[in-house]
């Protein structure tokens, strides 16, 4: 049999993506802001013998098609190739999330009311008649609080009940006109609700100092220094034993297989398996503590209080607001932030935000800059509170970066006035905690192991080759190094450095690996060589390594993100603005930099 | 009658009625699609740190507008 499709969709951050993942048992990253759904997501479940099909479809407030998130829900509601459409909806703002109801109603008649979030509206004093809701819309309304899974089995029953034709819903009439949508929605709303909003004097007196004028700047810039300092202080001790894990599995392997040939043991054991642990042990543990912690954040609705307090600087730059949500969404991965440009309505300022978004600094260059930071520009390596306090300084660089490229880019090539900004701030969402940490905890540890042998397997068989095949007496690697050595020493760093970075271009995690298998080589003195004293063997000081930090702030994107520029404007011009600008601005920095050592 | 005033004037914690749209078409349909229409009341709840954006009540729902949008939606304050 055929499986039966269900569509999702709503406002945006009503929960539709939670609802999703309890139909599906797929683990879509849920987060408390309008627009962090931007790629329909697709699963299945089975019911009663049956299939069921799911997309869950970008939130939006109406179906007009003015948007990118409203012209694919639309493409998708009246293209009509679907059994069943839920419209999820918030409990705690009905008034709101029946407008959009009206409108879909008025399109399609296969539908089923999901009202989600009752624990939360239960909290307020809200209550919620969704029986009488669903009465007068003449559908089918299932009461629901997915964040517990409550409702889950009813909405399941009722899907079916509508997909197979067992209950036919019979909408009432629908006004065409907009306002006349919006009084009907009030009043279905006022019929079914009762009960005052108790929860919104908590919720703005929360606002008032994360947003105030005193206050919001700098509880803002203290809650990354807080996220950094966690990171940075919680990642030092497994980061150790990963590599003491690593060198010991070398050792093993290294005896077990002394039996095979050296072109077959030293590729799998020196390039792959040194390449790859590097990589692991330094960027694993601080992801896997910087994003749980952040994914908390998200789901507690900071990530809008965000963009709302730095609205203005943006506004004065030209660009949009919504470029904080997906400067936010580069800390984590260019890519996604590349994609996340999507939610920008206007061609120009999208533009603006994909080509400055590697301005940014992703996770896996994270992870290199604190490894600078702590074991050579802080004197003595410093403690991590002083470390995180230097890292924030480095994002603030980058936030200044991009907004001094973003006026200097709608001054010139992308000149224009910034769009209309229309920002939901959402309640703050108790977020839940444990399920939050395990979750993103293994599947962020999972995700940057795939990724690490994805990239370090054939990086490191690469390098391997690179240090072993040799001309003239030297490596290639260190040859291609010596040929770099002029520019590179201008820039401050020095070629191999500038090379490792050349090299590097397909994932930033494997650049300070390759400066060390530059410089150890691939005989015995690799083995054990942790990324610091190998760089210390690269003749890295605090010089060298404030100027490799600024470099590796702004370069040239890596493979993927490059891709996904290509991918997101279709155009060679764009990539290649994408890859000149953030390049031109390292190296601005860096020859600045290195001047300024010179005077010293 | 009251007179009319910007919503950007309307000052923090004080409610306001909508009167009429000056603005983009565009936004109007926006604050249209989230219950914003003349009659309805909304309130400004509270300013950035740089005065612009502000976050205002609509419809149960806490909604930012920069200032330079704000300017060009006329209301009239009530109770």
């Amino acid at each position: 049999m055929k499986p039966l499709k269900v569509l999702l969709a709503g406002n945006p951050n009503v929960g539709k993506s939670t609802v999703f993942n309890g139909l599906t048992g797929l683990r879509q990253h849920t987060g408390n802001w309008a627009g962090k759904t931007v790629e329909i997501s697709q699963g299945s479940y089975l019911y009663k013998g049956r299939e069921y099909l799911v997309q869950d479809l970008p939130g939006t407030y109406s179906l007009d098609a003015c948007s990118w998130e409203e012209q694919v829900a639309r493409e998708a509601i009246e293209g009509g190739e679907y059994d069943c459409l839920v419209v999820v909806c918030d409990g705690t703002c009905l008034r709101r999330n029946l407008i959009l109801v009206c409108q879909l109603l008025a399109m399609t008649r296969k539908v089923v009311l999901a009202v989600n979030l009752l624990d939360e509206a239960d909290r307020r004093g809200i209550l919620v008649d969704c029986k009488r809701l669903g009465q007068l819309l003449g559908i089918p309304a299932v009461g629901m609080a997915a964040g517990r899974g409550q409702g889950m089995d009813a909405l399941k029953e009722t899907i079916r009940m509508v997909a197979e034709d067992f209950l036919r819903p019979r909408p009432i009439q629908i006004p065409g006109d907009r306002k006349q949508r919006v009084i009907l929605a009030e009043q279905l709303a006022s019929q079914v609700i009762q009960g005052q909003d108790r929860g919104a004097i908590l919720q703005q007196r929360w606002d008032r100092l994360l947003t105030g004028r005193r206050t919001g700047i700098p509880i803002m810039l203290l809650m990354l220094f807080c996220l950094l300092w966690l990171t940075i202080a919680g990642a030092n001790v497994p980061s150790e034993y990963i590599w003491k894990g690593v060198c010991g599995l070398y050792q093993i392997l290294q005896n077990a297989m002394a039996e095979l040939p050296w072109w077959l043991r030293e590729p799998l054991l020196d390039g792959i398996l040194l390449t790859a642990g590097r990589v692991i042990a330094v960027m694993l543990p601080p992801m896997a503590i910087f994003f749980p912690v952040f994914t908390l954040l998200e789901d507690l609705g900071y990530l809008p209080r965000v963009a709302y307090n730095l609205d203005h600087a943006m506004e004065a730059c030209g660009g949009c607001g919504k470029m904080a949500l997906t400067m936010c969404m580069g800390l984590g991965c260019n890519a996604v932030g590349v994609t996340g440009c999507r939610i920008m309505d206007s061609p120009r300022e999208r533009i603006l935000g994909i080509v400055t978004n590697s301005l940014m600094p992703c996770n896996g260059r994270f992870a290199a800059l604190i490894l600078l930071l702590t074991a050579f520009i802080l004197p003595g390596g410093g403690n991590s509170a002083q470390a995180a306090l230097g890292l924030t300084g480095f994002l603030l660089l980058s936030v200044l970066v991009t907004f001094g490229v973003s006026k200097l880019l709608t001054c010139t090539v992308l000149r224009g006035m910034s769009s209309t900004f229309v920002l939901e701030l959402p309640p703050f969402r108790k977020p839940q905690v444990a399920k939050t940490l395990v979750r993103s905890l293994i599947d962020r540890t999972l995700k940057v192991l795939g990724r690490a042998a994805v990239v370090s397997i054939p990086a490191g068989l690469g390098l391997w080759l690179l240090a072993k095949v040799q001309i003239g007496g030297v490596s290639v690697l260190v040859e291609f190094g010596r040929l770099l050595d002029p520019v590179g020493r201008l820039l401050g760093l020095n070629g191999i450095i500038l090379g490792a970075f050349l090299l590097g271009f397909p994932a930033n995690e494997i650049v300070l690996p390759i400066v060390v298998m530059a410089v150890t080589g691939v005989s015995g003195i690799a083995t054990g060589t942790a990324l610091e004293q190998g760089l210390l063997l690269a003749g890295f000081d605090w010089k060298t390594a404030l100027c490799t930090a600024v470099f590796f702030l702004f370069h040239w994107p890596c493979g993927t993100t490059c891709l996904t520029i290509y991918r997101e404007t279709g155009s060679w011009k764009w990539l290649l603005f994408a890859i000149l600008l953030p390049t031109a601005v390292g190296t601005a920095l860096c020859l600045m930099l290195h001047g300024f050592f010179m005077l010293l | 009658m009251e007179k009319l005033m910007a919503l950007s004037e309307l000052e923090k914690g004080s409610w306001a009625e909508l009167r009429e749209f000056r603005c983009s078409p565009e936004l109007q349909r926006r604050l249209e699609d989230l219950g914003l229409i003349p009659g309805n009341r909304l309130r400004c709840l509270f300013r950035s740190p740089a005065g612009s954006p502000a976050a205002y009540e609509i419809q149960g729902a806490v909604i930012a507008l920069r200032k330079r949008d704000a300017n060009r939606i006329l209301v009239e304050a009530t109770l």
